[in-house]
């Protein structure tokens, strides 16, 4: 390779065709990943809007019988629907409060060589797979959630006995899965607030207690939110390991019922399903797409909002 | 004014007392929890784990059970989605932050980066399974799996790429264009170089994402378990491409399924080590470039 | 640059090692290659002790070394691929055939994917795959589509309850009653006083639509868990006290315990004579006639209708059609 083709001395003409080709390789390749991220978007789109012209958009989203198979097949997907919806709320209404104050206890209160210990456990939780929550849910969870069932249901005559595999151990397992990633990312935001902060709060005779509460948790909010976030996100987007726990029943989201979440719904029946119970599942991801979407412009409004809040 | 001993003395409060227990009670939970996890995946797995486990392959005829099937199948999907996701996301991400202006059109598609980044993995494995598995006619293959995960990681290493380019002063860019470089030269000869720690990191964690992949490879890439074949010039190693393979993560959830514990746990802990390993590698890599800068 | 070619030499020595890694690693053509055997010997793929009951002649690796010259030319010939894709039940004699006949032609490759017999006839109509396998009958619809119906076994659905259960014997109208919710107790059954934890498969599965079909409760079942393959369907009956599920007869081990049907055990005469009610196909579905295949495909179903195949097919317990 002549350097002299590639340096300041070279023609002109070379370096403008080297130019232009990497210029046009660039573009292409940015076309690639804009055509990868829409194509996805566009193709959710595309699949899913036959069913709502096969079915009815009502009869899908609100009916509440779902037998695709059936020789009268419904489709109805209320129940399926408010399950994520139930599953989702109660896992960060118990994972999340936990998580926060664990952040708090290992980014302020905890001793130096126990937070040492447990910030690695906590990252190394937070990268292995899913799926190893739902195997020691299923394995320690289930049996003890089953014998809690058979005590509170005791001579129910009425109640549909799901062996342990129900809505409750769904929502336990998913709030374990997100207590990694909350508490790292809580954590992070916590140590990364500006220590003045905490200085001038204490210098003005602030208690510790009061310093974390009104000083510094606000002034992590958006790295707070960010965590809640990508909590919801795993959450509400989990398949593999909550298809065992959840009991694949499409029913009324109760605590002890066998529940089906949009995400074991397409799980279960995606290899078979032809036809307009095909262009359902494609619904069910669109409706999940757009529940994300609708969290993240949600949760972006609440963060653009604590941040105008910060600094002035 | 409030009768104090001494101005020492702080007014009691009871709150104060109420959330610290609220603190340590949480923290108790969780980290007894979390460390419970470990120590029982560790405890339960590493028995399972010896040298057989390792190197050979699952035999239904003599009931035996190894996995190094899957760990082949996961070196597979992790080369061959590298290969192709790395030079496209790494590319785009030039274009976003050196060439392209600034406006509309950068941001829509930095909206839509961070939106699939959020997207359950499911819909890519429904989108995968469908499109590359189906109408392209893959069926199930390691290249099915491995072009889904290109969509999936795609968004990732695009945006950290972004981000470390961005780190990059832009006196380094000021200089080098001043002095005469062309752009693809100065982005050659000095912007990658710099920004390649923040790239690598970005790579590092899009390969952990990969590994703990279950749902969008579960109905593309399938559950084969067999090694590649060598054949006669080792175009077996290449063939493999087009033949179904699973996971160790979803060959975890098959043991799984069928309450084969024992196994389960061996896939569980090799895993945990696996990401261990990766952990240790970004922290090592972040504080050696780091320092040097 | 320095850092492009770093990474570059990094990927290709990971993947050099791999390939060492492959080659070094005990994988089955090793241990089986010295299997490579004639037609004459039965059984020289079981070495386990409690299924060879069917063999009279002692066939390990001492016999290998009477190699006939034709049929060892012919196996070394013979390459190409054979995908499947389809039942959870058929699993066991998908994977032990799939081994058997690559240790046979080692230059073949088959592969199997277990999705459910519904994905399965859906993958072999799309031409996904070379054969899917079912473990019902086709209806008339798929067969009109194209598909062959080819019966390689017969197979029983088993009623299982966990072990702890005293109930040995359910009559059919019983169990159209457990499954369809209208009897929730075993102490109506002549159990203890214990709730019914109704298990099944997904709608996709072949053994839930067999086991509907012939049970006559077809879109009328309350499932309380619907799990997705026969071994999910095991692992979930064992483990819970007061369940009731159906699985293939080949994966029932002692974890669980066999009711029988209308008295009935399901022996192997009980099963082919259909006097047992819970029988049904297994099938290897193809697109078109056997003859209309590649020539590995129909290898592969001549290596299942030889001596050797149906020898296989009995060691892992299931039963040869008439």
């Amino acid at each position: 390779m002549s350097d002299k083709s590639f340096s300041i001395i070279g023609t002109y003409k070379t370096k403008n065709t080297v130019e232009r080709t990497a210029e046009i390789i660039f573009i292409a390749c940015a076309m690639f990943a804009v055509i990868a991220v829409f194509s996805i978007t566009i193709y959710m789109i595309i699949s899913g809007t036959p069913a709502i012209f096969q079915v009815g958009l009502k009869d899908i989203l609100f009916g509440t019988v779902w037998k695709p198979t059936a020789e009268n097949p419904s489709y109805g997907i209320l129940y399926v629907i408010l399950t994520s919806i139930v599953g989702t709320i109660l896992s960060i209404l118990i994972g999340v409060p936990i998580g926060l104050m664990t952040a708090v206890f290992l980014a302020e209160t905890a001793p130096k060589r126990l937070a040492g210990i447990v910030k690695p456990a906590v990252e190394l939780l937070a990268g292995i797979p899913s799926v190893v929550y739902g195997l020691l849910g299923i394995l320690l969870l289930s049996p003890v959630i089953y014998k809690l069932e058979l005590f509170v249901f005791k001579g129910s005559s009425t109640h549909q006995y799901t062996g342990g595999s129900n809505l409750i151990s769904a929502v336990l397992v998913l709030s374990i899965m997100i207590l990694p990633t909350v508490i790292n990312i809580s954590e992070t935001a916590l140590k990364a607030v500006p220590v003045q902060y905490k200085h001038a709060s204490l210098a003005l005779g602030a208690t510790h207690i009061q310093t974390i509460f009104k000083v510094i948790i606000p002034a992590a909010k958006s790295g707070i939110v960010t965590a809640i976030v990508l909590g919801v996100g795993r959450a509400i987007g989990e398949a593999m390991a909550i298809t065992l726990v959840a009991g694949n029943g499409a029913n009324i989201p109760l605590p002890f019922n066998s529940v089906r979440f949009l995400t074991t719904a397409v799980v279960s029946e995606m290899s078979y399903a032809e036809g307009t119970h095909k262009n359902v599942l494609f619904t069910i991801g669109l409706v999940l797409f757009a529940f994300i979407m609708l969290i993240n412009i949600v949760l972006n409004k609440v963060m653009k909002g604590g941040k105008k809040d910060a600094d002035s | 004014m409030p009768i104090v001993k001494s101005i020492y003395d702080k007014r009691p409060r009871p709150l104060d007392a109420i959330l610290y227990c609220i603190i340590y009670f949480c923290a108790s939970i969780s980290i007894i929890t979390l460390a419970g996890i470990v120590t029982y995946v560790t405890m339960r797995g590493i028995s399972s784990v010896n040298w057989n486990f390792l190197t050979t392959v699952r035999s239904a005829i003599k009931g035996t059970f190894g996995i190094a099937g899957n760990i082949v199948n996961t070196v597979y999907i992790i080369i061959i989605t590298l290969i192709i996701v790395v030079p496209f996301g790494v590319g785009a991400a030039i274009y976003l932050s050196e060439y392209a202006k600034p406006g509309k059109l950068v941001s829509l598609i930095e909206f839509t980066t961070e939106t699939l980044a959020g997207i359950p993995s499911i819909i890519f494995g429904l989108f995968g399974f469908v499109f590359f598995g189906t109408t392209l006619k893959l069926g199930f293959s390691i290249l099915t799996g491995s072009l889904t995960l290109v969509i999936m990681v795609l968004p990732l290493i695009t945006r950290n790429t972004q981000e470390a380019l961005k780190t990059v002063p832009s006196s380094y860019r000021s200089g080098a264009l001043g002095i005469g470089a062309t752009k693809w030269y100065m982005i050659r000869t000095i912007l990658l170089p710099s920004a390649m720690p923040g790239i690598i990191t970005g790579i590092i964690l899009s390969v952990g994402r990969i590994v703990g992949e279950s749902a969008a490879l579960f109905f593309t890439a399938g559950s084969g378990y067999l090694l590649p074949k060598l054949g006669n010039y080792g175009e077996g190693l290449f063939e493999k491409v087009l033949q179904p393979g699973g996971t160790l993560t979803i060959q975890l959830f098959l043991s799984m399924e069928k309450a084969e514990y024992d196994n389960a746990f061996g896939i569980a802990f090799v895993l945990l080590v696996i990401v261990f390993g990766i952990n240790m590698l970004t922290k090592f890599l972040s504080k050696k470039f780091n320092v040097n800068k | 640059m320095k850092s492009i070619k770093r990474i570059a030499v990094f990927m290709t020595m990971l993947f050099m090692l791999t390939s060492v890694f492959t080659a070094c690693s005990k994988s089955n053509n090793d241990t089986q290659s010295s299997d490579n055997t004639t037609a004459g010997t039965t059984d020289n793929t079981t070495t386990d002790s409690t299924t060879t009951d069917s063999t009279t002649t002692d066939s390990t690796t001492t016999d290998t070394t009477a190699t006939d010259g034709t049929t060892t030319d012919t196996s070394a010939d013979l390459s190409g691929t054979v995908t499947m894709a389809g039942s959870t039940s058929m699993e066991k004699i998908a994977n032990a055939a799939a081994e058997a006949f690559m240790g046979k032609y080692p230059n073949v490759t088959v592969t199997a994917e277990f999705t459910g017999s519904g994905a399965g006839i859906e993958s072999v109509t799309n031409g996904t795959v070379n054969i899917g396998n079912s473990s019902r009958n086709l209806t008339d619809a798929e067969k009109a589509g194209g598909l062959v119906e080819n019966i390689i076994a017969i197979d029983g659905i088993a009623i299982v309850v966990d072990t702890k259960n005293t109930v040995a014997n359910l009559t059919k109208d019983q169990l159209a009653q457990i499954y369809k919710g209208e009897v929730t107790n075993w102490k109506d059954l002549g159990g203890s006083d214990q709730p019914i934890v109704v298990i099944g498969r997904e709608s996709g599965s072949g053994t839930r639509d067999a086991f509907e079909e012939l049970v006559g409760v077809k879109d009328a079942c309350k499932y309380s868990n619907e799990i997705n393959s026969t071994g999910g369907v095991m692992a979930k009956v064992a483990s819970t006290p007061g369940s009731i599920g159906y699985v293939s007869l080949d994966v029932v081990d002692d974890t669980v315990n066999e009711v029988s049907v209308d008295s009935i055990q399901p022996t192997e005469e009980n099963i082919i004579s259909r006097t047992y009610l819970l029988s049904r196909p297994f099938v290897m579905a193809t697109k078109g006639e056997i003859s209309a295949q590649s020539e590995t495909v129909q290898a592969f179903f001549a290596y299942l209708q030889s001596t050797e195949g149906k020898d296989l097919i009995k060691s892992v317990g299931l039963f040869l059609p008439n």
